[in-house]
């Protein structure tokens, strides 16, 4: 026991470290570093990138340092500000209704199927699960959505593909079954429904749960793009990211963005391209990653919630 | 009659569990099992304004199509090959960096630098384009800055389909290592510590306690992780190589895969038959790969196995 003690203490102070030790400490914290560093390093180059003025960016590429700085891209990139507004209201009001929606819904179908008296349940649980397994796959899905459906150009298209999860409902799944089941039954005994117990009882207890998937989902619809891409035509009605998207693969979008109506071809061709692209990119993902140390706290904490075992 | 009477009583006495399991049946019908009925599509002559009943039959038309365009194999070999590498690649470095994550010592060190690995997950992979241009672009792309420099000839990477192999294997696990690692992290905390205790007084050194202690126990994980890739073997990650690869025909000759293919023929709409037809082709190898990796996981130890 002491020899134990004495180890773990010499561990922390870190002295007498043995020679393995030592190098696998210079192996593991160089390959930390590096990975590290270029896991960053891109999107400290984007953000700088955004506040260098166009003639640097022109003359000596994106650099790490600019040679010269200026707000010239964001002045651009606001000088239009109203599809860049429209998509924000669009992806906000997405990402808040199918976030709550995929709650609910994972919530209350996993609350269901954890209920031990609940005679069906792996019977329902299976249909739920084969979808996992076996899928139609894109077109038919496709065309249920545009030609009976009617998800082109509304709202719902953003938001009903990505409402319900099989995983998630499996991760609220397991995250109640870990509940004691005597709350259950003593709630029942007292004579609450089985839909009162999910809401006054079940919900406060699960909120390391909810917190993870709102910031999944959350996470998931902020950065859709695809669903934009494929059911919304009319440009007031896009995502943000599909917004950026059309912006970054196309710069004649990007220049009629900004020359909107005051069309003329001098001013048509100083649009800083290649300095707009990276405040543009800011723009849209700016969000996340001031939250991102909020998030990232409850995800970790989230991630262990309910292992993925069916 | 006593069976049909005692069945009437379970409904009744759950009928409110019933009512709040509705809304998710009802879109698991119709966003999955209805689409599952939709595969008819593959063996239609499909025509939008006719609809799925509507369209005439043609029999296995589509499917002969779509193996004499000869396109089916590459595409096949190159979801599988890049769906390989994603995997091994990937799984070595999420559980690399979880065991050294787990044994530096310095906290803050791990802190700021696991948020930092973490960080690229939180973004979709249009974002990703932007990066890429930053890094790579042809006119003011840092690599190009730098040969430029050097008076070496620029390099433009959006006509050079050589490269995209390792930057789509790099991209993919510079995306997933950090959120990938903490699975395994909580799996390493979870450990026995007295076992590793022991080793250590028993005289093992790091790089044995490693091998012979930590990745056993991350045996069970490693091997979910692994299943339900496998099971997704035949499926590409479609975001990345329509945000990467897209439409450029350069690189299409390195980087097509069935999604892409199945993405292209659906909104050309030309044959969205054909269309149907390649995906339900995607969809049975899939399921046929996750039933039989499940099946060899289940003979190996059921413990381990996902159903």
């Amino acid at each position: 026991m002491k020899k134990v003690e004495k180890m773990q203490k010499s561990r922390k102070r870190g002295i007498r470290m043995s020679s393995d030790r030592v190098a696998f400490n210079v192996m593991g914290y160089l390959l930390v570093l590096l990975f590290g560093l270029a896991c960053l390093i891109p999107f400290y180059l984007i953000f700088i990138s955004s506040f260098a003025s166009e003639s640097a960016l022109l003359r000596d590429g994106y650099q790490m340092i600019p040679s010269e700085f200026s707000l010239e891209s964001y002045r651009w990139v606001f000088r239009n500000p109203t599809r860049i507004l429209y998509s924000y209201r669009n992806t906000i009001f997405v990402t808040v209704t199918g976030t709550c929606l995929s709650i609910v819904l994972a919530t209350m179908t996993g609350y269901v199927l954890s209920r031990k008296d609940f005679p069906w349940r792996n019977a329902f649980a299976l249909f739920f699960f084969f979808t996992t397994l076996f899928s139609g796959g894109m077109v038919p899905w496709y065309i249920l959505c545009t030609k009976y459906l009617g998800f082109k150009n509304n709202y719902l298209g953003m938001i009903m593909p990505m409402a319900f999860s099989v995983w998630n409902m499996i991760i609220s799944k397991n995250f109640m079954k870990s509940i004691p089941f005597d709350i259950v039954e003593s709630a029942k005994m007292d004579g609450a429904n089985d839909f009162w117990i999910y809401v006054r009882l079940m919900m406060p207890l699960s909120k390391p749960l909810l917190a993870t998937l709102g910031l999944f989902s959350a996470l998931g619809y902020w950065n859709d793009w695809y669903n934009s891409m494929l059911f919304i035509t009319n440009k007031d009605m896009q995502s943000l990211q599909y917004f950026l998207q059309e912006m970054l693969s196309s710069i004649e979008a990007l220049k009629q963005l900004v020359a909107k109506g005051e069309m003329n071809a001098v001013m048509y061709e100083t649009v800083p391209q290649a300095g707009m692209k990276m405040a543009m990119t800011c723009v849209v993902t700016g969000p996340i990653i001031f939250l991102y140390p909020v998030i990232q706290r409850h995800f970790v904490k989230g991630l262990t919630v309910g292992a993925v075992k069916g | 009659m006593r069976v049909i009477k005692n069945f009437v009583k379970q409904v009744r006495r759950n009928k409110i569990l019933l009512l709040m399991l509705l809304p998710a049946i009802a879109y698991v019908i119709v966003f999955s099992y209805i689409p599952m009925g939709g595969i008819i599509v593959a063996f239609k002559r499909f025509s939008f304004s006719k609809g799925f009943l509507g369209s005439p039959w043609c029999g296995l038309e589509n499917f002969r199509f779509l193996f004499i365009s000869d396109k089916l194999w590459p595409l096949m070999r190159n979801t599988l090959l890049y769906n390989a590498a994603f995997i091994t690649v990937g799984m070595v470095m999420e559980v690399g960096f979880a065991i050294i994550i787990n044994e530096l010592g310095s906290k803050w060190f791990k802190k700021v630098f696991q948020s930092f690995m973490f960080l690229p997950f939180f973004i979709s992979w249009v974002v990703v384009i932007a990066i890429v241009d930053a890094i790579f672009g042809y006119d003011s792309g840092i690599i190009n800055q730098v040969l430029q420099s050097l008076g070496l000839e620029k390099f433009n990477i959006y006509v050079n389909a050589a490269p995209w192999p390792f930057l789509l294997v790099f991209f993919k696990a510079w995306k997933q290592t950090g959120y990938g690692s903490i699975v395994y992290l909580a799996a390493i905390s979870g450990m026995d510590q007295e076992i590793v205790d022991a080793a250590e007084i028993d005289g093992a050194n790091i790089w044995q306690r490693i091998r012979y202690i930590t990745i056993p126990s991350l045996k069970p994980t490693i091997i979910i992780m692994m299943l339900l890739a496998i099971g997704n073997i035949f499926r590409g990650d479609f975001g990345m190589f329509y945000q990467l690869i897209g439409n450029n025909s350069v690189l299409l000759e390195v980087g097509d895969i069935l999604d892409l293919y199945i993405y292209r023929a659906m909104v050309s709409s030309s044959n969205l038959g054909m269309a149907s037809a390649a995906g339900f082709y995607q969809s049975i190898l899939c399921f046929f790969t996750i039933i039989a990796a499940n099946w060899m996981v289940k003979k190996y130890d059921p413990d381990y196995s996902l159903f």
